[in-house]
């Protein structure tokens, strides 16, 4: 492996996030979008990968909050930050939620598929 | 390199050919882009037997893996819609510039190994991409093999865009 193929795709432990899979389920929503925004409670946002795209990123997304990513694809994908903060395997159909614990400005790729790319901000 | 573009030029003539004699019908569609998928399935598979280079070996794991998902979904298409996948001389020539291409790299070992496995991996998705997007696209009639071929078309271009930056450390 060569860092400028695949620049950041150690495995890390996971330290901005707490994940869990859930079992395959149909699509959820198409867009990413707040599930729970409730005042002071924390918002769950759901970002679709369809079509080797990530779908846009929630825009308001606080610590506290939850990413469910939404592999519709039939093609393993993965959300893998740049810096190694979390790296998520997205088995095709799959779904996983991850939780931010701490703020930040987030760019993230497809290790699998490098042109798949989307950013996420996080404040607190 | 000569046999690379040879090769590449191969599936553009062919296909190129089958359109002008004659559009291509979804069968035989179908079954173009069934060969293709399988061609790099091979080629991935050789790649993962003989390199030894990390990146060689995840990019050859991803043309497997996602040529099969890919192959596996048009299997199941073709079984829906009752369709028989007809062979045509496109697959026959894709088939057989394909085997000589695995002969000739079975030849090679270490960094040539690589080299050449890539180099044919950028040529081939990029042929392989524009017969997509100029010949089996436009003439395939069914919608949902239609937006296969479309879903294909947006993958490939990731295995080409994938391939060429490889293709750049391995200099």
């Amino acid at each position: 492996m060569t860092s400028s193929t695949r620049p950041f795709c150690n495995r890390v432990a996971v330290a901005i996030l707490a994940g869990a899979a859930l079992a395959t389920a149909p699509a959820a929503a198409p867009l990413a979008k707040p599930h729970a925004a409730a005042a002071g409670k924390p918002a769950l946002y759901v970002i679709t990968l369809d079509n080797m795209k990530f779908g846009p990123a929630p825009a308001h997304v606080k610590v506290g909050d939850t990413i469910e990513w939404d592999n519709n694809d039939i093609f393993l994908h993965s959300a893998t930050a740049r810096d190694t903060s979390f790296n998520v395997e997205l088995k095709p159909k799959a779904r996983m939620r991850m939780t931010f614990i701490r703020p930040g400005v987030f760019p993230f790729y497809c290790r699998y598929h490098p042109g798949m790319t989307g950013t996420l901000v996080v404040s607190k | 390199m000569l046999k690379t573009l040879a090769f590449a030029a191969a599936l553009s003539l062919s296909v190129a050919g089958a359109a002008l004699a004659q559009a291509p019908n979804d069968a035989q569609i179908a079954h173009i882009a069934y060969t293709a998928g399988n061609i790099d399935i091979a080629a991935g598979k050789q790649a993962i037997a003989k390199s030894h280079d990390k990146a060689v070996l995840d990019f050859a794991n991803e043309m497997v893996r996602d040529h099969t998902a890919v192959n596996d979904k048009a299997l199941a298409l073709v079984k829906k819609l009752g369709v028989t996948p007809q062979d045509n001389p496109t697959s026959q020539s894709l088939s057989k510039a394909a085997a000589a291409k695995l002969k000739e790299l079975s030849a090679l070992n270490g960094k040539a190994f690589d080299k050449a496995y890539v180099a044919n991996e950028v040529a081939y998705h990029k042929t392989v991409n524009g017969a997509l997007a100029n010949t089996l696209i436009p003439n395939a009639k069914n919608a949902e093999l239609k937006s296969l071929l479309q879903t294909g078309l947006t993958l490939f271009k990731e295995h080409q865009m994938h391939a060429e930056h490889l293709a750049a450390t391995l200099k």
